[in-house]
C-alpha cells in the first residue's frame, strides 16, 4: 500500500512536468489520447472476465472489458485521426498550392 | 517468476505511455507519440493474456470483439465538430470500466476466488474506485447530453438541488463507512458489504448527474477536462485495488493531464474551479438582456460583399473563431476565404482563445481538419499585441471571448477574463446570427462599437458569401 502511494505521488509529478508543456493546439488530442491510456483498466477487466469461475465476477468483468475496449480502441484511433490532420499540412501544403496554381493557370484571365 | 515478468512488462507499458505523452509536446512528434502509447497498451494486454491463466477465452474474445467494433465505428464516423461529445463518452466508459473492475474484484472475494486476503485497505480502495468511477460515468453521460443537445445546454437547477447533493454525499460517505467497518467480517458476512457497495454505486450515479446538470454549456471545457481527470483517478484507484503498478502510473498520468487542462480552462475564464462547479452561471436569464439594441447605441450592419472589399484591401486579417463556427461547421469555408485572401498577398492569422468551443483545443482540431496549418494558429498571449496593427478582424461565431467588458467593466460577471482584443483592430466584422449575448448572458459592447460591423448571418453562408465576392473581384 505504501509503495503504491509512493508510485502515485511520483507519477503525479512526472505527469505534471511532461503535460504542462503541451501546446494549446494539441489539447484535444492530448485529452483523447490520455483518455485512451486510462483504458488501461482493461488489464483488470481481462483478469476479472477471464481468470475466474465465479459467474458474478465473469459477467461484471465482461461488462468492464467491453467498455474498456471501446475506450482503448476508439480513443487511440480517434486521436490518430486528429493527429494525422495536424501532421498532414507539412506534406500536402505544397501539392495543394501547386493544385491551386494550376487551377488559376487554367482559368482564362 | 511469472509475476516478475508480468510486472516488468507493465513497467514497460508505463514507460511507453510516458514517452508517448512526452511526444505530445509538438504537433510534429505527436502522432508517433500516440502510436507509442497504443503500443504500450498492446504490450500490457498481451502480457496479461499470456502470463495469466485464462479460463474463459470465449468471454474475452467476445468482449474484445464487441468493444473493439464499437470503438472503431465511433472513432471512424465521428465528425470533428462532435469531438467533445465523443471524448465525454470515452471518459465515461473509462470511469465505468474502473468501477466495474472493482465490483468484480469484490465479487471474487465473496466467491473466495480472489488471490489476496481482504482487509481494511482493499475495502477503502474498492469503495473509492466505485465512487470515482461511477461519478465519472454518469457525469460524462450528462456532459455528452449537454454537448450533443439531448439535454438542454443551459444550467438546470431546482430548489433543493444543493441539499440533495449534500444528502447524497453523506449517503455515499455512509456506504463507504459501512464497507470499511464490515471489512473484517467480510467475506464471512458478505450481505452488508454487497448492499453497501450497491448503495454507494447508486448514490454515485445520482451524484454525477447532479454535479453536471447545473453547469452551463460554455463551462463544458472545464467539465470535460475535470471528468477526464476523474477517469484517470478512477483507473489509479483501481490500480490500488488490484495492486497493479501499470494502472496506478497510467491512471495518475491521465489524472494529471485532466487537472492541468482544468486549471488552464479556469484561468482562461478567470474563474475558480469551485465557481464553475457550483454552476448556474449564465444561460436562461441572460436572454432577457436580449437582442434589442440598447438605447443610445447603434449597430453598423454590413454585407458579405462589403466585408470582401474590406478584406481584399487589408494588409493583415485576423480570424477569431468561436463555438458558432463549430455549430455551423464553417471551418472549410473559413479556410477557403483565407486561401483567397492569401493569394492576394493578405497576411492571414487565426487567434484562438483557450475556451473557444466546447473543449480544450476544439478550434484547433476543426481548423486542422480544414487543412489550416497549425503555424497560423496563435494563442491569446502571442496575438493580442498584433490587433492594433491589424486592418480587419473577422469574428466567426465567438462572443464572450471578445467582449471588452472583461477588460473595462468592473461590474461585469466576466470582468478579468483574458480576452482577444478584437476592438483594437482598425475594423472588426462580427459574423453572428443575432445580437443575443453569449453563454455568459453578458451583453457585448463590441457589437455597438464605431469600428465594428455586424454581419447577421449563419457563419457558413456568410463566409462562403465573402469568399465568393472576393473571387468575383479578382476575376473582374
Amino acid at each position: 500500500m505504501l509503495n503504491n502511494l509512493i508510485i502515485f505521488v511520483l507519477a503525479a509529478f512526472v505527469g505534471t512536468e511532461i503535460l504542462s508543456k503541451v501546446p494549446q493546439t494539441l489539447h484535444t488530442p492530448l485529452m483523447s489520447g490520455a483518455n485512451a491510456i486510462s483504458g488501461i483498466t482493461i488489464v483488470g477487466a481481462l483478469v476479472a472476465a477471464g481468470m475466474t469461475n465465479d459467474p458474478w465476477s465473469v459477467w461484471i468483468g465482461f461488462g468492464a472489458l467491453v467498455v474498456a475496449t471501446i475506450n482503448v480502441v476508439g480513443g487511440f484511433l480517434v486521436t490518430d485521426r486528429m493527429l494525422e490532420m495536424f501532421g498532414e499540412k507539412k506534406r500536402t501544403s505544397s501539392p495543394a498550392d501547386a493544385d491551386a496554381a494550376q487551377r488559376t493557370n487554367g482559368t482564362p484571365a | 517468476m511469472k509475476t516478475a515478468i508480468l510486472d516488468l512488462t507493465y513497467l514497460l507499458s508505463a514507460v511507453l505511455f510516458i514517452f508517448g505523452l512526452k511526444r505530445m509536446q509538438s504537433p510534429v512528434t505527436a502522432r508517433t507519440g500516440n502510436v507509442l502509447a497504443s503500443l504500450g497498451m498492446l504490450v500490457a494486454v498481451v502480457a496479461t493474456l499470456f502470463l495469466q491463466e485464462i479460463l474463459s477465452w470465449p468471454m474475452i474474445i467476445a468482449g474484445v470483439v464487441i468493444g473493439g467494433g464499437i470503438g472503431v465505428i465511433l472513432a471512424r464516423t465521428v465528425e470533428m465538430t462532435a469531438m467533445p461529445e465523443l471524448v465525454a463518452v470515452f471518459n465515461g466508459f473509462g470511469g465505468l470500466a474502473s468501477a466495474l473492475v472493482s465490483g468484480a474484484e469484490l465479487s471474487q472475494h465473496v466467491a473466495g476466488t480472489a488471490s489476496s486476503a481482504f482487509g481494511l485497505v482493499p475495502s477503502i480502495t474498492i469503495a473509492l474506485s466505485i465512487l470515482i468511477g461511477t461519478v465519472t460515468f454518469s457525469g460524462s453521460i450528462v456532459a455528452n447530453g449537454k454537448l450533443s443537445g439531448w439535454i438542454t445546454g443551459s444550467p438546470i437547477s431546482f430548489p433543493g438541488i444543493r441539499v440533495l447533493t449534500v444528502l447524497l454525499l453523506i449517503g455515499a460517505g455512509g456506504a463507504m463507512g459501512v464497507m470499511i467497518a464490515m471489512a473484517d467480517a467480510f467475506p464471512g458476512l458478505a450481505a452488508p458489504m454487497i448492499q453497501a457497495a450497491v448503495g454507494l454505486g447508486a448514490a454515485a450515479l445520482l451524484l454525477g448527474i447532479l454535479l453536471v446538470i447545473p453547469i452551463g454549456g460554455a463551462d463544458m471545457p472545464v467539465v470535460v477536462s475535470l471528468l477526464n481527470s476523474y477517469s484517470g483517478l478512477a483507473a489509479a484507484t483501481t490500480g490500488f485495488v488490484l495492486n497493479n503498478t501499470a494502472l496506478i502510473v497510467s491512471g495518475t498520468l491521465v489524472g494529471a493531464a485532466g487537472m492541468i487542462l482544468t486549471v488552464i480552462m479556469c484561468d482562461a475564464m478567470n474563474r475558480s474551479l469551485a465557481n464553475v462547479m457550483l454552476g448556474g452561471f449564465g444561460g436562461g436569464d441572460g436572454a432577457a438582456g436580449g437582442p434589442d439594441v440598447p438605447e443610445g447605441k447603434t449597430v453598423n450592419e454590413t454585407s458579405p460583399d462589403d466585408t470582401a472589399i474590406l478584406a481584399s484591401y487589408a494588409d493583415k486579417v485576423i480570424i477569431v473563431p468561436g463555438y458558432g463556427l463549430a455549430v455551423a461547421q464553417a471551418q472549410h469555408e473559413v479556410r477557403e476565404m483565407a486561401d483567397q485572401l492569401e493569394k492576394q498577398g493578405v497576411e492571414v492569422k487565426y487567434a484562438i482563445h483557450p475556451v473557444a468551443g466546447r473543449m480544450p483545443g476544439h478550434m484547433n482540431v476543426l481548423l486542422a481538419e480544414a487543412n489550416v496549418s497549425y503555424e497560423k494558429l496563435f494563442e491569446l498571449d502571442e496575438i493580442n499585441s498584433e490587433f492594433p496593427t491589424t486592418d480587419l478582424a473577422i469574428v466567426v461565431g465567438a462572443n464572450d471571448v471578445v467582449n471588452p467588458a472583461a477588460r473595462e467593466d468592473e461590474d461585469s460577471p466576466i470582468y478579468g477574463m483574458p480576452i482577444l482584443n478584437v476592438d483594437e483592430a482598425e475594423t472588426a466584422v462580427v459574423i453572428k446570427r443575432s445580437l443575443s449575448p453569449g453563454y455568459s448572458g453578458v451583453p457585448n459592447d463590441l457589437f455597438y462599437a464605431d469600428n465594428t460591423k455586424m454581419l447577421f448571418s449563419d457563419a457558413k453562408e456568410a463566409v462562403a458569401g465573402i469568399t465568393e465576392s472576393i473571387k468575383e473581384m479578382q476575376e473582374a
